[in-house]
């Protein structure tokens, strides 16, 4: 069963095999939409004809590549300015409940810790449309009371920014109060006694100490954001994110720029966790 | 009484943290319950009404979906676990420790990747003019392409694939607090492998399991992209009802209504789970 006891060679040899078609199923997806990016076909699809990167580079009638494709380059850029409003947002208010709720004491702590926790268990779905809701009704009332029209109340970027945060904040939490649990107390005591006030304990002490799981809690909270869908589908306005994007594209039939485009993302993301393995053994 | 006392740091640490919660957490939740209790009378006018239930529970197509969802996502949380639990003890207990954190990355890397691309890779894989079809129509396993997509079979490959990374995650950290001679000494006692598994792995694993299933099983109720690219066009997921009130029909009243009841729904299962394991929640999330 395990590396200190006799195993049979079929038993060996079976589990091995199990892992290996286990990493197939796994990669095959992906593998298989990164080759098609370079087919030189009109359709993601076998047959092979020939190795091309027009899907990337090319600009006439018939094939336009990535690069020049106005539509998907703007939601490109526009699900990287929501990722990066969700990052700032999240981790800092993350971390202000990792120190709330680990060195903090005040009234029906548990019952705001349970409250902290359940984005976890709401579906993003359901986060979305009750935060559209939400917001539709106090714009309905600012409108109706005071004649104000406000545009954050609308379906558009700023609603996708806070639909996004709402869930991704938690997530931000765990992982800085994770760390915070660590953290020796005597360290802020010992500060506090050479004449520190307690701002600046958490300024120069705590937060120094927590700097990687805030690095790794904003890291998650970016790559979160970019590829959120179910909470996004309901709050979008006219500037579609990239999932969404994708979406809209692939119900109504496929091109292979759309394979193009997620073999930048499958490039993107495996070099971010290749220097994520690197900094954690850095870090060991 | 003065045990608390209300210091700047609290203020500090409590403002940005309430208004986070109650005003993107509590008060649309509330919002959404309160929507759903109104409906929309002849005259055009926002009435207070059970309605919108009723027609869930009046019409076969809703709580069908409904249950069919239901019993879909515990069936995908199962499948989940069965297929990760071995990857999970190979990685953590079989495999020598050099290989562990490149085992670890290769089994992380595809979920880093959008689940829309995830996807969109298996449309492309099994769609009739797909690469699977092409493979077997060449080697002459098949005479014609088939259409692989758009059945049941292959939303809960998706949806079990979408889940493998929430199982075994979990699964890995807990089987990597086991000891090892535990499983020595019940072998040496005679146990074969099955009552090892069933009395010592899997006991053990139990808050993972617990903590991995509710992800999964919460992750999957909630999915709309898998069901809807991957599954049949005539047999719904119940995210697409609710999706289909709110932008298609513009019934916000009765897509409330079916957004709270799956709410309700997941709560209800998630809470099962716990008190079934008797677990808590705040230590699960750990």
């Amino acid at each position: 069963m395990i590396r200190t006891l006799p195993n049979s060679k079929a038993y060996t040899y079976g589990y091995r095999l199990y892992i290996g078609v286990y990493f197939l199923f796994l990669f095959a997806p992906l593998v298989v939409t990164c080759v098609l990016a370079f087919n030189n076909s009109q359709f993601p699809a076998l047959p092979w004809k020939g190795f091309t990167i027009e899907w990337f580079t090319a600009d006439r009638p018939g094939r336009v590549g990535i690069f020049h494709d106005a539509v998907n380059l703007d939601s490109i850029w526009v699900s990287f300015q929501v990722a990066f409003f969700v990052t700032i947002l999240s981790t800092a208010v993350g971390t202000c409940a990792a120190f709330l709720f680990e060195q903090e004491d005040f009234p029906f702590k548990p019952a705001l810790y349970f409250l902290m926790l359940a984005p976890l268990v709401i579906p993003g779905v359901i986060l979305g449309i009750s935060i559209l809701l939400f917001s539709n009704t106090l714009g309905t009332f600012f409108e109706d009371h005071w004649g104000i029209d406000v545009g954050l109340f609308r379906p558009g970027f700023w609603l996708v920014v806070l639909g996004q945060f709402a869930f991704i904040s938690t997530l931000v939490t765990l992982i800085v109060s994770a760390r915070l649990k660590k953290f020796d107390r005597a360290l802020e005591e010992a500060a506090m006694n050479l004449g520190a006030g307690r701002f600046e304990v958490i300024w120069h002490i705590t937060l120094k100490f927590l700097r990687p799981a805030i690095i790794a809690g904003a890291a998650v909270a970016f790559l979160m954001s970019f590829e959120n869908f179910n909470t996004t589908l309901f709050l979008v306005g006219s500037e579609t994110t990239l999932p969404i994007n994708l979406y809209l594209q692939v119900r109504d039939g496929s091109t292979p720029v759309i394979n193009a485009i997620s073999f930048l993302l499958i490039v993107g993301t495996s070099l971010a966790a290749v220097a994520n393995l690197y900094f954690s053994r850095k870090n060991h | 009484m003065n045990r608390y006392r209300l210091t700047l740091p609290l203020i500090c640490f409590l403002t940005p943290v309430i208004l986070w919660l109650f005003l993107l957490i509590v008060l649309p939740h509330i919002d959404l319950l309160l929507m759903s209790l109104q409906t929309e009378n002849d005259s055009g006018r926002l009435v207070w009404s059970l309605s919108n239930y009723l027609n869930f529970f009046q019409e076969p197509i809703y709580w069908l979906t409904f249950v069919r969802t239901a019993l879909y996502s515990i069936m995908v949380t199962f499948l989940t676990f069965v297929v990760t639990l071995p990857v999970a003890f190979y990685i953590s207990k079989v495999a020598a420790p050099k290989f562990h954190g490149f085992l670890m990355t290769l089994l992380l890397m595809p979920f880093w990747v959008s689940e829309m691309v995830r996807v969109y890779g298996w449309m492309i894989l099994l769609r009739e003019s797909g690469v699977v079809n092409h493979l077997l129509v060449s080697i002459g396993l098949l005479q014609r392409p088939v259409e692989m997509l758009y059945n049941d079979v292959t939303m809960v490959m998706g949806l079990v694939y979408t889940s493998m990374l929430f199982m075994a995650v979990p699964l890995i950290s807990v089987l990597e607090s086991l000891d090892n001679s535990l499983i020595e000494a019940a072998y040496d006692l005679g146990a074969n492998m099955w009552s090892i598994l069933f009395k010592i792995i899997i006991p053990h694993a139990m808050p993972g399991i617990v903590s991995g299933s509710i992800v999964v099983f919460m992750l999957t109720l909630g999915n709309y992209l898998t069901p809807n690219l991957l599954g049949g066009k005539n047999a719904l997921w119940f995210t697409e009802q609710i999706y289909n009130q709110f932008i298609a029909s513009f019934n916000w009243n009765q897509g409330s209504a079916f957004g709270f009841l799956l709410l309700v729904l997941s709560s209800l299962i998630i809470w099962l789970g716990l008190k079934l394991t008797r677990q808590k929640l705040s230590k699960v999330v750990q």
